[in-house]
């Protein structure tokens, strides 16, 4: 079983995550050889196998449009690390 | 195989139009949250779902994928009996997530094409795709004690929004401003969305790149151009031209001294009258689709297709179509009459009362009924004025009870206060001349002046103008000039 590379640094970056070097290393072998494990999935003949992306089942799970009462401010707030006038607040994502 | 050298002819615009328009559910597009935010406090219309908090689950509404239907029906699309949701993944404040609920490749409608007439030629637009979406947060970019900062409202967040991407099939500032104009139009026509651009319901992206048109190859099937600009910030049809424009000038003057524009994104600013590169932290597009797991997907019935699309009212196109047909409007007016369902109805309703002649009712509601209207920035709809009463208005200058230009200032009178033409003549005390009144007057006025007679008689035909005058005056104008001019030939050919 071939080993499934992976880059980190394209990675961690889609996952707007910052990572040390040693994280990166260890995450790194962690993600390949999980990633490695599941390729094992590639060896099944899957010809002739229709493509599923539910398993459930389920269809045409729909909702009338009726609106519902909705959170106050304060409690739609309650888990912002920064709130300002009724806002979540962010750092700029406009560089300067 | 030997080429003969290309000649270069000119630089043509390749241009292709993401439209985002919001739909008008009452309640957003997986939750129940009201989509009623424009003038609400921030974040006072969210909830576990909009908020993208952990373990809250969406169910799709379906009102908004009936709106998305019915768009992709009413410009030509095919609708899918299979569908689904799909995530696109990216990190951005205004999405509270970490995704978007999209759809990747199974959209509501693709294929479609809608006809666009410019400069009196008609031309295919074709319609990639419309997909159905969630709206994202609204950002305000803002300065605090010095530090920039960003600030987020998701009152916005997961209200549905449809996106509709043409093929690069628009070729100039106008046709694309004609295209988005159509598309306002026929959405409005079906009532699924206000798509008001001030108010950001309806959101304009146009691409924009240039390609070579070399000798011989004007009309044959071109390659696209390696790179394209997207065009942001756009809230009017008129910036839309005006940015498109600027980039056709600008990447023209690029291309000219032999180099290559750079594929980004960039923002119309009004003020300094050009776009401007928009350099954001926003990751490279790796937005790793895959289908929403917590949604299932959808599997529609032919015989649900027909049943909506018997809900489809009759659009721009054919309406305009049937009024130069049936009321033998010209183009132009029929044009204007079918901007919008309401004023095509009000039209229609006239007509139907003053059936002498379709076309003086539309001279009056594209001419005075519209002046009046735009002064007060108001659409027929805000007014009272009823299109039984335009009509009585109009038989009343038939019967020259009031002049035309009488009926003009009781016009714009009855288009405020929605009050009937008599009512409003008696009240503003504009009467017109009785017939009875009137040739009273002509008698009077020929009695006085029979030197004038005749004058007449001998064949001098200014006394026949003198005669007229001296009537009007007395009457202040308010006899139509034709049948004064009726009146007092009678009265001298009586009195031979």
């Amino acid at each position: 079983m071939s080993k499934v590379k992976i880059d980190i640094n394209h990675v961690s970056k889609l996952a707007n995550l910052n990572l040390t070097k040693e994280e990166k290393e260890k995450f790194e072998k962690q993600l390949s050889s999980v990633l490695t494990y599941i390729s094992q999935l590639n060896e099944i003949e899957t010809e002739g196998v229709e493509p599923i992306g539910h398993i459930t089942g389920m269809v045409n799970v729909l909702r009338e449009d009726e609106p519902r009462p909705s959170l106050s401010q304060e409690d739609s707030l309650l888990n912002a690390s920064k709130k300002q006038n009724g806002f979540f607040q962010v750092d700029s994502i406009f560089e300067e | 195989m030997v080429r003969e050298e290309t000649e270069f002819v000119n630089w043509e615009a390749v241009i292709g139009l993401e439209v985002h328009i919001e739909l008008s559910t009452k309640s957003k597009m997986f939750c129940g949250c009201s989509t009623d935010y424009f003038t609400a406090k921030p974040n006072t219309h969210t909830c576990p779902v909009c908020l993208g908090l952990p373990g809250a689950m969406p169910k799709a509404n379906k009102l908004a994928i009936k709106y998305t239907q019915l768009i992709g029906l009413a410009l030509n699309c095919k609708t899918r009996t299979g569908s689904k949701f799909d995530r696109k993944n990216y990190f951005y404040p205004d999405l509270a997530k970490g995704f978007q609920i999209s759809q990747y490749d199974l959209p509501f409608s693709e294929n479609g094409h809608m006809f666009i007439t410019t400069n009196g030629r008609t031309k295919k637009i074709g319609i990639t795709r419309a997909h159905l979406e969630e709206d994202t947060g609204k950002l305000i970019h803002t300065k605090l004690n010095g530090t920039r900062l960003t600030l987020v409202d998701f009152n916005r967040s997961g209200v549905p929004l449809i996106e509709i991407v043409t093929e690069p099939d628009i070729s100039s500032s106008l046709e694309a401003k004609t295209y988005a104009r159509n598309l306002q139009q026929v959405v409005r026509y079906l009532k699924v969305s206000d798509a008001d651009m001030e108010k950001g319901s309806m959101r304009i992206e146009p691409n924009v790149s240039l390609r070579k048109v070399t000798k011989g190859q004007e009309s044959m099937v071109k390659e696209l151009p390696p790179y394209k600009v997207e065009l942001k910030n756009i809230n009017s049809f008129k910036f839309a031209e005006k940015a498109i424009e600027y980039e056709i000038k600008r990447q023209r003057k690029i291309l000219e001294s032999g180099k290559m524009p750079k594929q980004e994104t960039r923002g119309w600013n009004e003020t300094k009258q050009e776009t401007v590169s928009q350099r954001s932290k926003e990751e490279a597009h790796d937005y790793r689709y895959f289908p929403e797991p917590d949604l299932p997907p959808f599997a529609f019935e032919e015989k649900y297709f027909k049943s909506i699309s018997e809900e489809i009212p009759e659009l721009p196109d054919e309406k305009r179509k049937r009024f130069t047909k049936d009321y033998s409007l010209a183009e132009n007016d029929a044009r204007t009459l079918t901007e919008g369902v309401e004023l095509a109805k009000f039209f229609e309703e006239a007509a139907g009362a003053y059936k002498k002649d379709p076309k003086i009712v539309a001279n009056w509601i594209t001419g005075e009924v519209l002046r009046r209207l735009n002064e007060e920035n108001k659409t027929i709809s805000d007014s009272p004025l009823l299109p039984a009463s335009l009509a009585e208005l109009l038989f009343l200058i038939d019967k020259g009870e009031i002049t035309k230009a009488n009926g003009k200032e009781i016009l714009a009178n009855m288009i405020k206060t929605g009050d009937d033409p008599r009512a409003t003549v008696i009240k503003l005390k504009v009467t017109g001349i009785s017939d009875i009144k009137l040739e009273e007057i002509v008698i009077q006025t020929i009695s006085r002046n029979p030197k004038a007679i005749e004058d007449y008689k001998k064949g001098k035909e200014a006394s026949l103008m003198f005669l007229i005058g001296q009537v009007q005056r007395i009457t202040k104008g308010q006899a139509k000039p034709e049948k004064v001019r009726e009146f007092v030939l009678r009265k001298l050919s009586e009195a031979d």
